[in-house]
């Protein structure tokens, strides 16, 4: 598939997993490998507080729109703001304030499970509708909560039976059940707990919430090394004879370890991607592991390259 | 330098695992309890979201909200001859925030009455589930009522997976908080008269309230708070018991984090808090750390690489091969140093004496007992000595 095609899929990406696998880093590597296709694009953080301004260089995000870099924007949707803009958007101006200050939204949103979830999705509903972003992309809360944040809209429509929330539900029911204009790229590892729990996300998506999912994005694959190599010292000891340069035992030592330790992490990680596979019937994406704690920007480079390149395959 | 682990399990009455998610809690929780256990202690371990196999290990397939004991057949074959100390034992639990909750009401309510009134009501029922913290009070009530009932002599806590490990300590304020709000205060005494005022005013905003969300949905939140009634004294008192009980010399943090940078920065903010609250972080425990292969520099090991490959479109294949082997070092080099940074810098924050112990990226998924033994034989010393 063309990558302006894939980015042209639906109008909104949410993209989820498991806390630690790398949603942020998967968030902003899609939008680097969208704009690169002529999209523009708008990341909507909505919990915690976002590593994407540390990746871009640029200072902490809040609730405006502040420019990544050329074509992609980013902003935070708290369901604090969000609650103030659905009221003054409906004529509820007068208590909105009042609303979020008393700490009234706390109550309000206990006695209404869902709510601060619909609140987060309508905002990023009524973003859709008036088309701010060729691409809207939405970095989900982690896992267990991804399915909840998902089902709220559902969840909503029985508790709730009349009233402009009710609408606010239906319309969020809408908008992430439309294939054309929301998926769900779920992230994951390719390691045990990663992959069944990711398999367990899947259906409850899918089943529950309805929601088009998209391909499965495998995080923090090892690549394989350029040529074949053998990881032992003695392999090792015979090419630097060959090569005519010395190699101490020790070196050569440290050289096999890091030869073995990728070639052991690789194996182990298809047996995760071929089980991944045999349970859960979606196309997958693998990225690079970065080799590096901390992403800069030009590692999200790389990661783009090798998104483009996964959704080339599909 | 992993003595302060030693003495925790040894000594150590309650110990709470913080960290953001993701980064291997609840194991360490388990293996932290597993290890109390086989040096004779009466341990109990309590987890919140266990990944399914782990449960199962634990014996946690049926959810129960007490303490189940786990048969001392099955983890005590863990590591055998690795010196299991007669006489101890291992329970384990998955919290219930509800039925902790529901205990919670039914203890302080004043009348089975006015637990009943409370229980059934609609409002009530959605609070276990929606408020946020709830969870991470309902675990603190838990521990605390372990501990009140002094059956273990050590109790290790795993903590909710929120993204900020600190959400934990304000857990017991947002439910206060929410038993405070004065809107709804007001709502509770209504016949009041001096409050009329001001009751004209609330009956206007939940008019508005009602308008978005439904009037039922109103009628639920007046009910409860009218049925909660003279019990707000009691939570609040409980809350302020429990919440010392996390500031209690008894009271063990144990840090764990991944040696990502996202990952320490939540470890020092979280460091940082505790210390506010005249806590800190006994130990720190660094999971998935990668080997430090060997001493060489990055930089060396790429020139290394350059050299071999000359410059020239057509290496010799020993040659190419052994570049491929010095870059691939290279790589892991950059990963181990920059990950022994980050774990110092954290270190400087929690301070010198806090013990701190890392773990190695481990090849297997760590799922029973034998597996959480080998991470324990990592973390403890007097097991990996014998």
């Amino acid at each position: 598939m063309e990558v302006a095609e894939f980015c042209s899929t639906s109008r909104v990406v949410i993209v989820a997993g498991k806390g630690g696998v790398g949603k942020t880093t998967v968030t902003a590597a899609l939008a680097i490998t969208a704009a690169r296709a002529g999209k523009s694009v708008l990341v909507v953080e909505v919990e915690g507080k976002s590593g994407l301004p540390s990746m871009f260089g640029t200072p902490a995000l809040g609730y405006d729109e502040i420019d990544l870099e050329p074509g992609i924007r980013a902003r935070f949707l708290t369901p604090d703001a969000a609650l103030i803009d659905y009221l003054v958007s409906h004529g509820m101006k007068r208590i909105s304030k009042r609303l979020a200050a008393s700490g009234a939204l706390d109550v309000v949103a206990t006695a209404v499970p869902g709510m601060k979830d619909i609140l987060v999705l309508g905002k990023v509903k009524s973003l859709e509708e008036q088309r701010v972003a060729d691409l809207l992309i939405v970095d989900a809360p982690a896992a267990g909560h991804a399915v909840t944040f998902l089902l709220s809209a559902r969840g909503l429509l029985d508790a709730v039976r009349v009233g402009p929330i009710r609408k606010q539900a239906q319309d969020v029911c809408d908008l992430i059940s439309d294939p054309k204009r929301c998926q769900v790229l779920l992230v994951t590892l390719a390691e045990e707990t990663p992959v069944s729990e990711v398999v367990d996300t899947a259906f409850a998506i899918e089943d529950r919430a309805g929601v088009a999912l998209g391909p499965v994005i495998v995080n923090g694959c090892f690549p394989p090394l350029p040529v074949a190599v053998s990881a032992n010292v003695s392999a090792v000891m015979n090419d630097a004879h060959a090569a005519g340069r010395f190699v101490s035992d020790r070196e050569a030592e440290d050289l096999a370890h890091a030869a073995g330790f990728i070639e052991e992490r690789q194996a182990l990680q298809r047996v995760q991607v071929e089980r991944l596979r045999a349970r859960l019937p979606l196309p997958q994406i693998e990225l690079p592991f970065v080799f590096e704690p901390d992403i800069t920007r030009d590692q999200l480079g790389t990661l783009a390259d090798a998104f483009a390149r996964g959704i080339e395959q599909l | 330098m992993t003595a302060g682990l030693d003495d925790l399990v040894m000594h150590g009455r309650v110990v709470i695992c913080c960290g953001t998610g993701g980064v291997g809690k609840t194991t360490t929780a388990a293996v932290i309890a597993l290890e109390g256990a086989r040096r004779g202690r009466n341990a109990c371990v309590v987890t919140i979201d266990p990944a399914r196999r782990l449960a199962d290990a634990l014996g946690l397939e049926h959810l129960t909200n007490d303490p189940c004991e786990i048969d001392p057949a099955l983890w005590s074959k863990a590591g055998v001859g690795d010196g299991v100390v007669a006489g101890g034992r291992l329970s384990a639990m998955m919290l219930d925030t509800k039925s902790t909750f529901d205990l919670l009401v039914t203890r302080n309510a004043s009348s089975p009455e006015q637990a009943k009134r409370i229980l059934d009501n609609a409002f009530y029922r959605n609070v276990s589930g929606a408020l946020g913290g709830t969870q991470e009070y309902m675990a603190m009530e838990k521990l605390h009522e372990l501990y009140d009932e002094g059956e273990f002599d050590l109790i290790v806590v795993d903590t909710p997976p929120t993204r900020h490990a600190l959400d934990f300590l304000d857990a017991p304020k947002r439910l206060t908080r929410l038993l405070d709000n004065r809107i709804f205060r007001l709502l509770m005494m209504p016949t009041r008269a001096y409050l009329r005022v001001a009751s004209v005013a609330v009956q206007t905003f939940l008019r508005t309230v009602a308008r978005v969300v439904g009037s039922e949905v109103i009628e639920d939140v007046v009910a409860f708070f009218r049925a909660f009634e003279g019990m707000e004294d009691g939570f609040r008192e409980r809350a302020q018991v429990v919440g010392d009980l996390l500031v209690d010399p008894a009271t063990a943090f144990v840090l764990v984090s991944s040696p990502r940078r996202d990952a320490m920065e939540e470890a020092t903010f979280f460091a940082r808090r505790l210390a506010e609250a005249g806590q800190s972080v006994r130990a720190l425990i660094v999971n998935r750390v990668h080997p430090a292969f060997g001493d060489e520099t990055p930089a060396g090991l790429r020139a290394a690489a350059a050299a071999l490959r000359g410059g020239e479109p057509d290496v010799q294949p020993a040659a190419a091969r052994l570049a491929v082997l010095y870059d691939n070092l290279a790589d892991f080099r950059e990963i181990a140093l920059l990950e022994r940074e980050h774990v110092e810098a954290v270190r400087e924050h929690v301070g010198r004496d806090t013990t701190l112990a890392c773990v190695p990226y481990l090849a297997h998924d760590v799922h029973d007992f034998t597996t959480l033994h080998e991470v324990g034989r990592l973390l403890f010393d007097t097991v990996s000595a014998r």
